[in-house]
C-alpha cells in the first residue's frame, strides 16, 4: 500500500465518523481524567446509553488541557456543534442524555463551550474562553479530538504527511528546514535542535541511534504524559524524520514506568505503524529503515539527564557523565545518538508537516515555536497549557490560569520544575523564553510552572525542592551529593527556627558551589530555587532567622494558635475538636490553647464558627490570654 | 607522535594527541589535585577537584574529562578555582573523619605517638591505617583546609570483614568510584557497585550480600586504586610505611606480573601490582595475597635433610653436598635423570642442564613443560618454526577477534583475562570454545561447548565453512604457506554432520564461529591446557596454527596462535634446554654443529643421543633403568598423571634429591632433600609466556639455611670436579648463555634493569620482538597440517561412564605447594571438588555439598560434589590441588606419540555416592 492508499482510506474513515449518523461522545480519558473519575463516567454513559438504546460512537481521546475541570465529556450530534461539558459525575450522565440526545436541550448550565462551527445560544465559543483564547496549539492541537490508539485518526488529520515529505528531501534540507524553524530543545536547555542534529549527522560511523526522551520527572509535570497519551503518533513522527535526516535505524524511546498508559499507547502506536510500513525495514518502500524500542525506566529524575539516561538503557546505573564526548559523537553504546525529549519530536511533525515558515511565525526573534506547561500550584485555573514563546507571565497566570485561588495575591511563580527558580512578581511582565527565564535565576526546564501565593512560605518551598533534588541526586559528584545535603540541613533548621545570621551568608556560598562545581544540570540547577529565593526574598530568611518568625505562618515550628479572650464564647467547639486534648474550657468559660500540646493542625481555626472568629494563627508574636480558663463574662467582649 | 602544544599556567607545554588537560598537566609537572582520578581508569570527573579555567570555554571544566587540544589555554590555580575545590574539598571532609588533616597537635606527633587526647576515635587521626600514605590527606594539604565551617557526619557503618585479604571501612570512603570502577571496568568482575543514591550512596555489594556470593575474584584491584583508609590489606594494616619496595616478577603463572613487594624489618608485608609491566598495575589474588604468606611460612625448608634409618635429620650444607656427589658419581651416563623446574630462573635451569650434561653425561633432563606445552613446541615447530606464543600479551586488547579454546583465562592467567576484557570492552568479538562454562562466556558472542577431545574436529569443521565460503585469505596462503593442498584433501572429512556428531556443538554455531574468526581482523586465537593435554594434543595445536594460517593471522600485530603458558618460567626453563633433546635455543643435541659449539665453550665431551622424556624418565626409573634423579621443584606425586605408578618409580630409585622450599609429596621420598630460596630471596631472571625475559630480584635475605638452586647445583657440581661452575652471581651465568644462544644473544642484566627484552633478541642493540613471523614464518614458509580425527585414548563406557576432564582453580596454583600455606587463599577454596551436571547427580543420587568417591582404571579419590550446570551431562570436571584428593591418580598417562603429553584432560570415571555418614559430616 502506497502513503497516498493509506491516506485516502484513513481520510474515509475519518469523514465517515464526521458524517456519522450516530451521536458521537468523547470522553477524555488521559491519566488526569481517569484520576478525575473518568472511568466511571464512561461506564454510566454505556449503561445510560443501552438502557435507552440509543446508538452513540464513544471514543476515548487524550486530555485537552482543561484539568481544573475534569472529567470532561464531549457530545458532538449529528449536525450540531461538539459541546464540552466539565466536571462530568455518573450523577449528571442521565439528565444529559436525557436533555441533549433525547430531547435536544443542551443543558447550557453544565456545559463550558462548544467547539467548532455554529453557535449554540447561551454556550460560549470554547476556544474563546479567556482559558484558551491566549493559547497556541501546535504540539497539542490533536490531542481531544482523535482516538490516540487509531493511526488513521492521526493520518487523516495531517499525520505522517511530515515524514512523507521529508522522505522526498536530502536530510541536509531537512536539517537545514528544522533550523530554519528556529526550534530548539524542549527539554529545558534550549540547544538548537537543528544544530544537534547536525552534530549528529556529521559525526563517523553508520550505526546511529535516536533516543525520545520520555522521562519527565519535574513533580507537578505532565507535559509529555499527556502529549504521548493523546497523540503518541506526533512524537514517533519526529523520531522518523529525524532518524531519516541523521542516519539513524535503530532508536530508543526511554518512558518511564509510572506511565502505564503513555506506554501501553506508544506500543499500540508503533504495531499499528509497523502493519503500515512506516516502521522496521524499508519505511514506505524507500532505503530508510528504523528500529525503535521502548526502554522502561524505574522513576530517577536523574534519568532525565541524557547521558545518565543512556547508562540506564544501557543497563548500567543511571548516572551522568562528562561532555565530551557529546552524545553525538559518542552516545548509546558509545556510538553517534541524538536524543530529544517528547515535546521536540511532535514540534518536528509540526514543522515538517506545515513548514517551518509556518511555525517560526510564533514566538520571540530567539525563542520560535509554542512551549507546554503544566500550569499547577494557587491558581484558579490549572492544566497542561501550550503558548507562543514570549508570552508574559501575567497572561498565563491570570489570563490563561484565572489568578490566584480565593483572590489571594500572588507571590511567586516557580518555572522549570524542582530545580527551577522562584520569581517574584517583578517578573510578571517578563517574556516567557529561554534567556529572560536563565536571566532571573530560573530555567524553562521541560515546562513545569508552579503559582505560589501569600501563603506559601519560600523558604519551606525551597526546603521542598531541595529536599527532592538531594534525594534525587545520583550520588556521583561531590557538590551534588554533599553539597545538597548540607544546604537542605541549614534550611531545615532554618525552618524550625534555629536558624544562625551566618545561615545565610554560608547557603550562598554552598549554592554557589553546588551550582558552579558539579557534573550535570541537576547539580548545577538544584541551588535554583534556594538561590532565587535569598535573591528575591530575602527578608523572609531573615524573619525566620532572626525574629523567628514565618510571614506566610507555614513553618510549623514558628507558629502557633491562640484563642482571643475577648472574642471567645466559651462554645466548645473547638475544644471538641481537637486532636490532641491541647484545648482547655468549658461551657461558657475562655477557651486556652495549652502550648506544649498543640501539634499546630489548625483545627481550632477551622472549626470556629466565623462569627467568632476567636482563634488566631500568628507567628513571631505572643499573645496574652488568662492562665486558667475564665468565664466569658469575666472578659471584656468587644 | 601527533604533537599538540598548549598553555597551562601561561607555561607552554607539549602533549600527545588524544591525553586529557589533567594527563598533559601532570606529565608536565603541573599538580593538579585529584581524588577520582586514577591513571588506570577512564576519566569519571566525580570529585571535581581538578576543576580548571579554559579560555572560550563555559564554567569550570574538569581536567581528568577535558580532552587537551591545539592552542589550548589552561589556568590551574585561579583564586575562584582555589576558593571552588576548597569550598568542594569541605564538603568531601564532612563525611570523612579529619582529625589527621585538621588536628592542632598534626606536626607534634611522632610516628608512633597514638593520640586519643584531641579527637575522638571515629574522628581519626594516626589510628587511620592510610596515615601517611592517604591521597586525601596529600589533597587536603595541598588545597590548605585547616577548619570545617560545615557540620561533619561520621556514618557509622559497620566495617566489613568478609574478604580473607581486606577490611572495607566505609565509614573512610569518599565515593570516588575507583573501587566500583576497577571492579566493572578493568577486571570485568563488578562486584561491588554504588548502592542508594543522593547523600544515602555507598559503596557495597548487590543485597549487601558476602563478596564470595556477588562474584569477587579477590584480585585486589580495588584496595590497590583505593586513594583513603576505606580499603585495605587485614594482614598489614597497621604494619605502616614499609621501610623498601623491591620490584621482581611474580612467581605464580606465566604472565610475568611485576610485583612491588614491600620490605619491613627484613620481611616481606605486602605485595602490590605494579603500575609498570606488563600486568599495567593488575595482579590476581594469588600474587597480591599469596606471596609473603607462604615466603615466610613456617613450614619452609631451612636446612638440608637426609634420610637416616627412614627418618629426614638436618645435617650441614657441607655433609649434604658431600653426600650427594658422592652418590651421584655412582650414577653417571644413562641411569641418572634430571627433572628440572619450570618454577626456577632462567639461570637455574641453564645450570641444571648444563649439570646433567657437561657432568652427569646425559641428556635425560625435562621437566613439567611435558605435561602442560610439549605439544606446543612440537606442533608449532612443524607449523610455524617456532613452538612459542607468536604475539604479545598487549596486543591481546587490541584484537577485533578472539578465539579462546581449551583455556579458562581468568582463572589460569588472570591479568591475560584483563586483556581478554580490554579487547570485548573494545568492540572485539569473542569466541569461546570450552566443555564448561567458564567465566570468560560472560563475555562472549559464542560460547561452544564442544565435548572434552573433539577440538580438531571442532577447529577443522570451522576451517572448512571458512574454505567453502571463500572466508580464507588467498594470496597469505599463496605466498606464506606450503602443503595447503594435502591439507585442503583432509577437510573432506570433516562435514558438519560429522562435527556436530563428534563435538556435539550445533552446526549453526560453527558455521558463526568461522565467519566471525575469518571477518573480524585482527584476529587471534589464545589455547592453554584443553589444547595440549591430550593424546592427539600436538594435532590440536597444528588445527589452531592451520586456522590462522588460512585466514592470514600471524605476522602481524594482535593475531596469532597464542598458548599461554602455565607457570612462572616454562617458556624459560624450555628456552634454556631444560629439554631432552636441545641445547639451550632450542638446538638441537643430535646435531653435531651444535654438540661441537657446546662442548667447545663447556669444555666436555657430550652425549649426541637425545635423553628421556619426563614421562619416559619414570617409566624407566620403575623398570629399573634410571637409577638417581635429581629433581628440582617440581611435585610429580600430584602432577602427574596415575600418581600410584608415579610413587613406585620413585620408589625404585636408589638415589633421589630433591630441592624444594618446603616438603612436598614427592621430596618426602627422597634421599637427600636441600632447601631452595624462593624467587624473594634471590636474583634471575623469568621469562614469561610472551618471550619477555624479565628481572627476578632479591628483596629479602634466604629464609633459614636455604640457597638459590643454581649455587646448589653448582658446589655439587665442584665436588665432581666439574669446571665451569665457578659462579657468584646470575648475572654471570646470563653472561654464559647469551652469547650460546642466539635468541637471547642481546640479553643482559645492564639492559634487564631498565625494561624487560622479548626474544628473539640476537645483539646487544636489538629491542626485541613484539610478534614473530613478520615477514617469513622462522622456517621459512608456514606450513599447513593435514589432520584426522582421533577419539580420547579413553572414552566413557559401562563401568566408567563418566568423561573426566581438569582444570586449575582461580585460588591455588598447581599441586597448592605455596597457595595452600596460605590462610586466605585455603579460605575461599578449601577442598577439591568434583563438578558434576544435577542431571547426572540425580541419576546417582548426589547432592550438591556431599563427599563423593570418583574411580578410574587407575585408582580412586573422594572429594566434595558440585552440582552445577557448567557442564553438560556425562561430564565432570576436577583441579589438581589438593593432596588430599590427588585427582591425578585418575587421570590417564596415555601419550601423544609426536610430544609425549599424557591425556590429563579426559579419562573415563564413575562418580559413586558415599554412604559412610562420618565422612558427609566432616568438614575439610
Amino acid at each position: 500500500m502506497t502513503f497516498e492508499e493509506i491516506r485516502s482510506r484513513a481520510i474515509a474513515e475519518w469523514e465517515d465518523l464526521e458524517r456519522s449518523t450516530k451521536p458521537r461522545i468523547l470522553v477524555g480519558a488521559g491519566t488526569c481524567g481517569l484520576a478525575a473519575g473518568a472511568e466511571a463516567v464512561l461506564a454510566a454513559i454505556e449503561t445510560e446509553l443501552a438502557q435507552r438504546n440509543i446508538e452513540a460512537i464513544i471514543t476515548q481521546v487524550g486530555c485537552i488541557g482543561l484539568c481544573y475541570i475534569e472529567p470532561l465529556v464531549d457530545i458532538i450530534k449529528p449536525r450540531h456543534p461538539r459541546i464540552s461539558y466539565g466536571n462530568v459525575t455518573p450523577e449528571i450522565i442521565p439528565r444529559l442524555v436525557e436533555d441533549y440526545l433525547v430531547n435536544g436541550n443542551p443543558c447550557p448550565d453544565l456545559a463550558l463551550g462548544t467547539i467548532g462551527d455554529g453557535r449554540i445560544e447561551g454556550i460560549p465559543s470554547l476556544f474563546e474562553l479567556p482559558v484558551l483564547k491566549p493559547q497556541v496549539r501546535i504540539v497539542l492541537h490533536r490531542c481531544g479530538f482523535i482516538d490516540p490508539e487509531n493511526i488513521n485518526h492521526y493520518i487523516a488529520n495531517g499525520g505522517y504527511s511530515g515524514l512523507v515529505r521529508a522522505l522526498g528531501m536530502k536530510p541536509e534540507e531537512i536539517i537545514e528546514e528544522v533550523k530554519k524553524s528556529g526550534l530548539r530543545g524542549r527539554g529545558g536547555a534550549g540547544f538548537p535542535t537543528g544544530q544537534k542534529w547536525d552534530f549528529c549527522r556529521r559525526a563517523s560511523g553508520t550505526e546511529k541511534y535516536i533516543i525520545c526522551n520520555a522521562d519527565e520527572g519535574d513533580p507537578g509535570a505532565f507535559m509529555n504524559r499527556s502529549l504521548l497519551e493523546g497523540d503518541p503518533h506526533s512524537v514517533l513522527e519526529g523520531m522518523l524524520i529525524a532518524a531519516y535526516a541523521i542516519g539513524a535505524s535503530e532508536g530508543y524511546i526511554y518512558c518511564r514506568a509510572e506511565y502505564p498508559l503513555a506506554l501501553k499507547r506508544l506500543a499500540i502506536a508503533m504495531g499499528q505503524m509497523e502493519e503500515y510500513g512506516l516502521l522496521g525495514d524499508n519505511i514506505l518502500g524507500s532505503d530508510f529503515s528504523l528500529h525503535l524500542k521502548i526502554k522502561e525506566g524505574a522513576g530517577a529524575f536523574v534519568c532525565g539527564e541524557e547521558t545518565a539516561l543512556m547508562a540506564s538503557i544501557e543497563g548500567k546505573r543511571g548516572m551522568p557523565r562528562s561532555r565530551p564526548p557529546f552524545p553525538a559523537q559518542s552516545g548509546l553504546w558509545g556510538k553517534p545518538t541524538n536524543i530529544n525529549n517528547v515535546e521536540s519530536w511532535a514540534n518536528v511533525a509540526a514543522i515538517l508537516q506545515r513548514g517551518a515558515e509556518w511555525y517560526a511565525q510564533y514566538g520571540t526573534e530567539g525563542c520560535k515555536g509554542t512551549k507546554t506547561f503544566a500550569l499547577v500550584g494557587k491558581v484558579e485555573r490549572t492544566g497542561l497549557i501550550e503558548v507562543p514563546l514570549g508570552i508574559a507571565l501575567r497572561e498565563v497566570i491570570y489570563d490563561i490560569g484565572g489568578g490566584i485561588v480565593g483572590g489571594n495575591s500572588f507571590k511567586a511563580v516557580q518555572t522549570g520544575g524542582p530545580s527551577g527558580g522562584c520569581l517574584s512578581s517583578d517578573f510578571l511582565d517578563s517574556p516567557v523564553d529561554y534567556e529572560s527565564l536563565t536571566k532571573a535565576g530560573s530555567i524553562m526546564g521541560s515546562g513545569g510552572m508552579i503559582v505560589l501565593d501569600e501563603n506559601t512560605c519560600v523558604v519551606d518551598i525551597a526546603r521542598y525542592f531541595l529536599s527532592f533534588t538531594q534525594k534525587e541526586s545520583c550520588g556521583k559528584c561531590v557538590p551534588c551529593r554533599v553539597g545538597t545535603r548540607q544546604m537542605l540541613g541549614i534550611l531545615e533548621r532554618i525552618t524550625k527556627g534555629e536558624g544562625k545570621p551566618e545561615d545565610i551568608e554560608q547557603l550562598q556560598r554552598l549554592a554557589e558551589t553546588v551550582k558552579n562545581g558539579s557534573l550535570c544540570a541537576l547539580g548545577g540547577t538544584a541551588p535554583n530555587p534556594v538561590l532565587t529565593t535569598l535573591r528575591y526574598f530575602r527578608g523572609e530568611y531573615e524573619s525566620h532567622i532572626n525574629e523567628k518568625r514565618c510571614p506566610a505562618g507555614v513553618c510549623q515550628e514558628l507558629i502557633a494558635y491562640y484563642i482571643l479572650p475577648e472574642k471567645c464564647q466559651g462554645c466548645q467547639i473547638c475544644l471538641r475538636n481537637c486532636p490532641v486534648d491541647a484545648i482547655r474550657g468549658g461551657k461558657r468559660m475562655i477557651h486556652i490553647v495549652d502550648q506544649d500540646k498543640c501539634v499546630k493542625c489548625g483545627t481550632c481555626l477551622d472549626v470556629c464558627p466565623p462569627r467568632f472568629s476567636a482563634v488566631v494563627k500568628v507567628s513571631g508574636e505572643e499573645v496574652t490570654v488568662p492562665e486558667q480558663p475564665v468565664p466569658v463574662e469575666s472578659i471584656k467582649q468587644e | 607522535m601527533d604533537t599538540i602544544t598548549l598553555t597551562i599556567n601561561d607555561q607552554e607545554v607539549k602533549a600527545e594527541r588524544g591525553r586529557t588537560v589533567l594527563e598533559t598537566a601532570l606529565e608536565a609537572g603541573i599538580y593538579i589535585p585529584t581524588l577520582c582520578y586514577h591513571p588506570s581508569l577512564p576519566p569519571y570527573g566525580s570529585c571535581r577537584l581538578c576543576i580548571v579555567e579554559i579560555e572560550g570555554m563555559r564554567g569550570l571544566p574538569t581536567a581528568c574529562t577535558t580532552p587537551a587540544t591545539d592552542g589550548m589555554k589552561v589556568q590551574t590555580n585561579t583564586p575562584q578555582i582555589q576558593q571552588l575545590r576548597r569550598n568542594i574539598l569541605e564538603l568531601v571532609l564532612t563525611e570523612h573523619p579529619h582529625a589527621c588533616f585538621t588536628c592542632d597537635r598534626r606536626e607534634r606527633c611522632g610516628p608512633l605517638d597514638i593520640c586519643l587526647r584531641n579527637v575522638a576515635v571515629t574522628e581519626r587521626c594516626v589510628t587511620c591505617p592510610k596515615n601517611g600514605r592517604c591521597e586525601l590527606q596529600k589533597v587536603v594539604d595541598y588545597v590548605g583546609i585547616r577548619e570545617l565551617t560545615l557540620p561533619y557526619t561520621y556514618k557509622d557503618l559497620p566495617i566489613e570483614r568478609d574478604s580473607p585479604f581486606f577490611d572495607r571501612d566505609y565509614n573512610l570512603c569518599i565515593l570516588c568510584g575507583r573501587c566500583v570502577r576497577v571492579c566493572q571496568e578493568i577486571r570485568g568482575a563488578g562486584a561491588i557497585t554504588f548502592t542508594y543514591r543522593g547523600s544515602q550512596a555507598l559503596v557495597g555489594t548487590a543485597f549487601g550480600l558476602p563478596l564470595q556470593e556477588v562474584g569477587c575474584q579477590f584480585c585486589g584491584a580495588c584496595v590497590d586504586v583505593c586513594p583513603t583508609g576505606a580499603l585495605i590489606e587485614r594482614a598489614t594494616k597497621w604494619a605502616g610505611l614499609p621501610e623498601h619496595i623491591v620490584t621482581t616478577t611474580c612467581p605464580y603463572c606465566g604472565v610475568g606480573c611485576q610485583l612491588d613487594l614491600e620490605i619491613r624489618k627484613g620481611e616481606i608485608t605486602n605485595a602490590t601490582p605494579s603500575p609498570e609491566g606488563v600486568n599495567r598495575g593488575q595482579a590476581c589474588v594469588k600474587g597480591r595475597f599469596g606471596i609473603a604468606e607462604f615466603v615466610h611460612h613456617p613450614e619452609r625448608l631451612t636446612s638440608p635433610l637426609v634420610r637416616r634409618n627412614g627418618e629426614f635429620v638436618e645435617v650441614t650444607w657441607m655433609q649434604a653436598l658431600d653426600l650427594v656427589a658422592t652418590n651421584l658419581a655412582k650414577y653417571r651416563g644413562e641411569q641418572f635423570g634430571f627433572v628440572a623446574s619450570a618454577k626456577c630462573t632462567n639461570e637455574d635451569n641453564y645450570i641444571m642442564q648444563k649439570f646433567c650434561r657437561a657432568v652427569m653425561g646425559t641428556n635425560n633432563i625435562d621437566h613439567c613443560a611435558r605435561l602442560c606445552h610439549a605439544p606446543t613446541v612440537a606442533g608449532l615447530v612443524t607449523s610455524f618454526g617456532s613452538g612459542a606464543m607468536t604475539n604479545s600479551i598487549h596486543e591481546i586488547g587490541d584484537a577485533a577477534c578472539i578465539l579462546s579454546i581449551g583455556s579458562n583465562t581468568t582463572s589460569s592467567h588472570p591479568v591475560i583475562g584483563v586483556e581478554v576484557t580490554r579487547a570485548v570492552r573494545q568492540g572485539a568479538k569473542l569466541i569461546v570454545a570450552n566443555p564448561r562454562e567458564i567465566d570468560l562466556c560472560r563475555f562472549a558472542d559464542l560460547w561452544l561447548q564442544h565435548r572434552p577431545g573433539s577440538d580438531v574436529a571442532l577447529l577443522m569443521g570451522m576451517m572448512r565453512v571458512i574454505i567453502d565460503e571463500g572466508l580464507l585469505d588467498q594470496s597469505f596462503v599463496e605466498q606464506r604457506c606450503d602443503n595447503f593442498d594435502a591439507f585442503r584433501d583432509s577437510l573432506k572429512k570433516f562435514d558438519l554432520d560429522f562435527v556436530e556428531r563428534v563435538s556435539s556443538v550445533p552446526q549453526g554455531l560453527i558455521v558463526e564461529a568461522a565467519r566471525i574468526y575469518a571477518t573480524h581482523k585482527p584476529a587471534t586465537i589464545l589455547y592453554a591446557m584443553g589444547i595440549t593435554q591430550h593424546t592427539h594434543g600436538t594435532d590440536n595445536v597444528m588445527a589452531t596454527a592451520n586456522l590462522a594460517m588460512l585466514t592470514g593471522n600471524v605476522g602481524k600485530p594482535s593475531t596469532g596462535v597464542n598458548p599461554l603458558r602455565g607457570q612462572n618460567n616454562v617458556q624459560g626453563a624450555c628456552d634454556m634446554g631444560a629439554l631432552p633433546n636441545v641445547y639451550p635455543g632450542y638446538q638441537a643435541v643430535a646435531n653435531s654443529d651444535i654438540k661441537q659449539k657446546f662442548e667447545s665453550a663447556w669444555d666436555c665431551s657430550l652425549s649426541a643421543t637425545p635423553g628421556l622424556t619426563l614421562t619416559e624418565i619414570f617409566e624407566a626409573a620403575h623398570q629399573g633403568q634410571i637409577k638417581a634423579i635429581c629433581l628440582i621443584g617440581e611435585n610429580p606425586m600430584l602432577s602427574d598423571p596415575d600418581s600410584k605408578h608415579i610413587q613406585e618409580s620413585l620408589e625404585k630409585l636408589e638415589f633421589l634429591v630433591v630441592q624444594d622450599i618446603f616438603l612436598s609429596e614427592t621430596a618426602r621420598l627422597a634421599d637427600v632433600v636441600l632447601p631452595a630460596a624462593t624467587f624473594a630471596e634471590r636474583d634471575g631472571t623469568f621469562t614469561n609466556t610472551e618471550r619477555l625475559v624479565q628481572r627476578v630480584r632479591k628483596a629479602i635475605e634466604p629464609i633459614g639455611d636455604s640457597k638459590p638452586d643454581w649455587w646448589i647445583i653448582c658446589q655439587i657440581a665442584k665436588r665432581l670436579e666439574a669446571k665451569g661452575f665457578d659462579f657468584e652471581h646470575p648475572s654471570q651465568i646470563m653472561g654464559e648463555i647469551a652469547p650460546l644462544t642466539p635468541s637471547y644473544g642481546g640479553i643482559s642484566y645492564e639492559r634487564l634493569e631498565k625494561e624487560g627484552l622479548q626474544w628473539p633478541c640476537p645483539t646487544p642493540e636489538h629491542p626485541g620482538t613484539k610478534f614473530l613471523h613478520a615477514e617469513t614464518f622462522t622456517r621459512g614458509k608456514g606450513r599447513f597440517s593435514p589432520l584426522e580425527y582421533r577419539p580420547p585414548a579413553e572414552l566413557p563406557d559401562e563401568e566408567y561412564p563418566l568423561v573426566l576432564t581438569t582444570e586449575r582453580s582461580l585460588y591455588h596454583f598447581h599441586t597448592g605447594t605455596m597457595t595452600r600455606k596460605v590462610k586466605g587463599l585455603n579460605a575461599i577454596r578449601a577442598v577439591e571438588l568434583v563438578d558434576i551436571n544435577p542431571a547426572d547427580a540425580a541419576e546417582l543420587g548426589i547432592a550438591d555439598g556431599e563427599m563423593v568417591r570418583v574411580v578410574s582404571r587407575r585408582g580412586e579419590v573422594t572429594a566434595r560434589a558440585r552440582v552445577t550446570e557448567i557442564l553438560s551431562p556425562g561430564v565432570v570436571c576436577m583441579s589438581f590441588h589438593f593432596a588430599e584428593s590427588p585427582t591425578n591418580v585418575l587421570t590417564n598417562p596415555a601419550l601423544d606419540p609426536i610430544s609425549k603429553i599424557p591425556e590429563l584432560k579426559v579419562c573415563a570415571v564413575r562418580v559413586e555416592k558415599l554412604n559412610d555418614h562420618w565422612i558427609q559430616g566432616l568438614d575439610v
